[in-house]
């Protein structure tokens, strides 16, 4: 099997059945789960049975069923959160690069500015200036990861800019939109590809950790993070429960790596025949 | 001397059926090198003469018992004073490498490490191998300096890499190489990063090297004339094959195979060919007028250079590297706006940045550049990258594109079924004739070719020079032919002009540059660049002593 033109690995092939069964069953989860994740089964931490196969949480609901309910929201805000930050990080970072100058110096001297603060302190001052709720979510992670996507994107695509194919198309007298669209684009995807992959993890973590610390959504809507969170006075007690939901935010991280390594491996390796 | 160890005399290396296998990407077993067998004896060269990809470097390097990533040797024996080296240990082959067998890259640049003197690196091998201690290493050093003709040789290894000139750098990797007296060097391509006047004085340093310790020295090169120069026995390679093996007379005077013939008949022909009669006809069609341009407002690159060319000329801009004439290219298509001078095309003048200039006049200058490899976009297929000037131009319809598109590549013999194949199906001829057609494409009154030959291989090489001429014959397009080399302009070009240090030195119809009385600088050129005869080292340099 060929992507990107050369053959898939092993774990890339691995990271991808992971990811596909994490999203599939997330997306599928009215169908699959089991029972209605916001009901009220019974006992109080039940251990896993037959019936419920990884058990009740703190208030008695079946913790498979919120699993996969609770993945829909986390991949869901992750990925709104995620290519928000790559629809604005390529645009200015290719215009960055495309135009250079004072263009240039503004938009990197701004990320400069957005990121000498740490991530985690600018998010938690927004969220607390906005308040809490998926849209103001979505857009503080989107728009701060926006400025690390602008750096790798600008990177990128400086290094190809100075290519000859680039220079031929601004000597035809192309315009921008075809220069960064058909030129640049195409020949920047493997990289970015990889970091779209590794902002996504990141992204799926960072609003994990704010549910955690209870700035994410407001119960009962199930999410990974807020799972862990609720069930880990579980802990002390010898419960295994809050290691389910962390175990499948590893597991779609793990996967998601898989894949990213193979797409950053193809990027590394020259292309071509003359290679 | 005293320093001097006995040399090894007699026969130092027998590579018996030697055969080197890579595994690509995709799993595929690919023969490098097959079934090739030589010996050498103490004090021979052996030139080893082939294309890109003939295994050339590959054998060099395997006679260090080294095989690049990816590949292996699988096969045959590398006798080493009669002893197989493929038996050896890591422990063996570290004190053969270097100490034993050194190897000359093409780019000293690339070898020396920037933050360290030239002794320290030249010295280390010396050292690491406890042969001698630091005070013998240094005044081996400066012994190998003054052997090679180095400026101070006392002071010289004080100096960083990027204190001294490339030539300079290129010797004293060869005093590096030498220092821990090996019995055998590899010298890969030495010279084919030099200018030609620098390759001059760095190939006869290396000879009087060779001769005077005996060593045993193979001698890797695509110019048959620099080998003819050095070699004593000469043996062509070909897709990783040996085609012939002979005595150096023997092989340039009365090749016996047909490869062989074909190579010295091309290089022959770079010495020998007549001039391009002229079929300039009337204004002129581009003219630069005392133009001067720089970097950011610092030193002049180009100054008060003036040019001017016809409908169906060939200008060759010659000039060794830093010349300045890839830079007048830039400012001709406007990519760096001149300072002073005029640029003017069909009578009107070109605005100096090729944003303030019109489709049209954008659409008039095209250009081909040196690595075919860098200047098609991998991701576009031949009918995308050769329709989009013919759409953007001429905005036609898909059906009309794809017409013309193939009609181009009949015009550059690519068969038609290529249509479809991005650039890494091509092989580095076929990619550059693909970066002719999509020039033609925009239907130029002149193509500005900036060292589309330097890349390739010498027969490669002279099928696009035939294809750019039969081009211009067809279509009176002018070409503006920026080389380094002046073999290409003698086959190519019917008007020159000569840069030196971003000024015009001389500039005229060839017959009138290319034959005497020369300008100096040209006799210079002129004088340097290798020929196929043996004894043309010798003659240059006494030429040259008798000169001084």
């Amino acid at each position: 099997m060929k992507v990107f033109g050369t053959r898939i690995t092993f774990t890339a092939i691995v990271g991808i059945l992971i990811i596909v069964v994490i999203v599939g069953s997330a997306i599928l989860a009215p169908w699959v789960a089991p029972y209605d994740p916001n009901a009220n089964l019974g006992g109080r931490w039940d251990p896993p049975s037959a019936e419920h196969w990884l058990g009740l949480d703190q208030i008695g609901r079946d913790m498979f069923s919120r699993i996969l309910y609770g993945g829909r929201v986390s991949i869901s805000l992750a990925l709104l959160a995620t290519v928000l930050a790559f629809v604005v990080g390529i645009i200015t970072g290719f215009a960055a690069a495309v135009f250079g100058g004072w263009i240039d110096i503004a938009l990197s001297r701004i990320a400069d500015v957005i990121l000498s603060i740490p991530i985690l302190m600018s998010a938690l001052m927004i969220i607390s200036g906005f308040g809490t709720g998926a849209t103001v979510l979505v857009l503080t992670i989107g728009m701060l990861y926006a400025v690390l996507v602008f750096r790798v994107a600008r990177a990128v695509a400086m290094n190809i800019a100075v290519l000859d194919y680039v220079e031929v198309a601004r000597l035809r007298g192309e315009g921008l939109m075809w220069v960064i669209l058909r030129e640049i684009l195409p020949n920047a995807l493997p990289p970015l590809a990889a970091e779209f992959g590794l902002r996504f993890c990141f992204a799926f973590l960072f609003v994990a950790a704010l549910n955690l610390l209870g700035l994410g959504l407001e119960p009962p809507a199930a999410d990974w993070g807020s799972m862990v969170k609720e069930s880990a006075l579980a802990i002390p007690a010898g419960i295994a429960a809050p290691l389910y939901p962390a175990a499948a935010i590893a597991l779609l991280t793990i996967g998601v790596n898989m894949v990213v390594d193979w797409l950053l491996s193809l990027h590394s390796r020259p292309q071509g025949e003359n290679a | 001397m005293a320093q001097i160890k006995p040399k090894a005399e007699g026969q130092i290396l027998d590579v018996r059926n030697l055969r080197i296998e890579a595994v690509t990407e995709t799993g595929k077993r690919v023969t490098l090198v097959d079934d090739v067998s030589f010996t050498l004896n103490a004090g021979e060269v052996l030139g080893l003469i082939g294309e890109s990809g003939a295994g050339k470097s590959t054998i060099g390097l395997s006679t260090m018992i080294y095989a690049r990533t990816g590949c292996q040797i699988t096969g045959g024996q590398l006798l080493f004073h009669g002893r197989d080296l493929r038996e050896l240990n890591i422990k063996g082959r570290q004190n053969l490498r270097g100490v034993k067998v050194a190897y000359i890259a093409q780019s000293a640049a690339a070898a020396f490490n920037p933050a360290h003197t030239i002794f320290d690196q030249v010295g280390e091998v010396a050292l690491q191998h406890g042969i001698m201690n630091r005070a013998q290493a240094r005044m081996d050093a400066i012994r190998l300096f003054r052997e090679l003709e180095l400026p101070n040789p006392a002071a010289f290894g004080n100096r960083y890499p990027h204190q001294v000139s490339g030539g300079q750098l290129q010797r004293a990797m060869a005093a590096m190489a030498m220092i821990a007296k090996p019995d055998l060097l590899v010298f890969d391509e030495p010279t084919t990063a030099l200018d030609v006047t620098t390759q001059v004085e760095v190939l006869a340093a290396f000879r009087k090297l060779i001769r005077e310790h005996r060593t045993a020295a193979l001698y890797i090169s695509h110019d048959l004339a620099v080998v003819a120069q050095i070699a004593d026995r000469i043996m062509v390679l070909r897709h990783g094959k040996m085609v012939e093996q002979g005595e150096a007379t023997q092989i340039l005077q009365r090749p016996q195979m047909d490869y062989t013939r074909m190579l010295v008949a091309e290089r022959l022909a770079a010495e020998q060919s007549k001039f391009v009669e002229s079929h300039a006809e009337g204004r002129p069609l581009l003219e630069v007028k005392n133009v001067v341009a720089a970097y950011r407002g610092t030193v002049r690159v180009i100054d008060d250079v003036s040019i001017d060319v016809r409908r169906g000329d060939t200008l060759a801009i010659v000039g060794e590297s830093g010349s300045g004439k890839s830079t007048l290219a830039r400012v001709i298509v406007g990519l760096l706006a001149r300072e002073q001078g005029d640029v003017l095309f069909d009578g009107t003048s070109l605005r100096p940045r090729l944003q303030d200039r019109s489709k049209d006049q954008l659409r008039r200058i095209q250009m081909i550049y040196q690595m075919p490899d860098v200047a098609l976009n991998p991701r576009q297929t031949l009918f995308s990258i050769i329709g989009r000037p013919v759409q953007f131009y001429f905005g036609k319809s898909r059906a009309e594109v794809r017409a013309r598109v193939e009609e181009l590549m009949r015009q550059i013999d690519l068969p038609a079924d290529y249509i479809t194949r991005r650039p890494h199906e091509l092989s580095g001829g076929q990619k550059q004739r693909v970066c002719i057609a999509r020039a033609l494409a925009a239907q130029p009154d002149i193509i500005i070719c900036d060292e589309v030959t330097s890349a390739l291989d010498p027969l490669v090489a002279d099928e696009i020079l035939r294809l750019l001429r039969r081009i211009q014959d067809e279509t009176g397009v002018a070409f503006l032919f920026i080389t380094h080399d002046l073999g290409t302009v003698r086959r190519i070009a019917n008007k020159v002009a000569v840069m030196l240090k971003g000024k015009l030195v001389v500039s005229g119809p060839i017959e009138q540059a290319f034959n005497p009385p020369y300008h100096p600088y040209t006799e210079l050129l002129l004088s340097s660049v290798p020929e196929i005869r043996p004894d043309w080292l010798d003659e240059v340099l006494r030429r040259r002593r008798k000169a001084s």
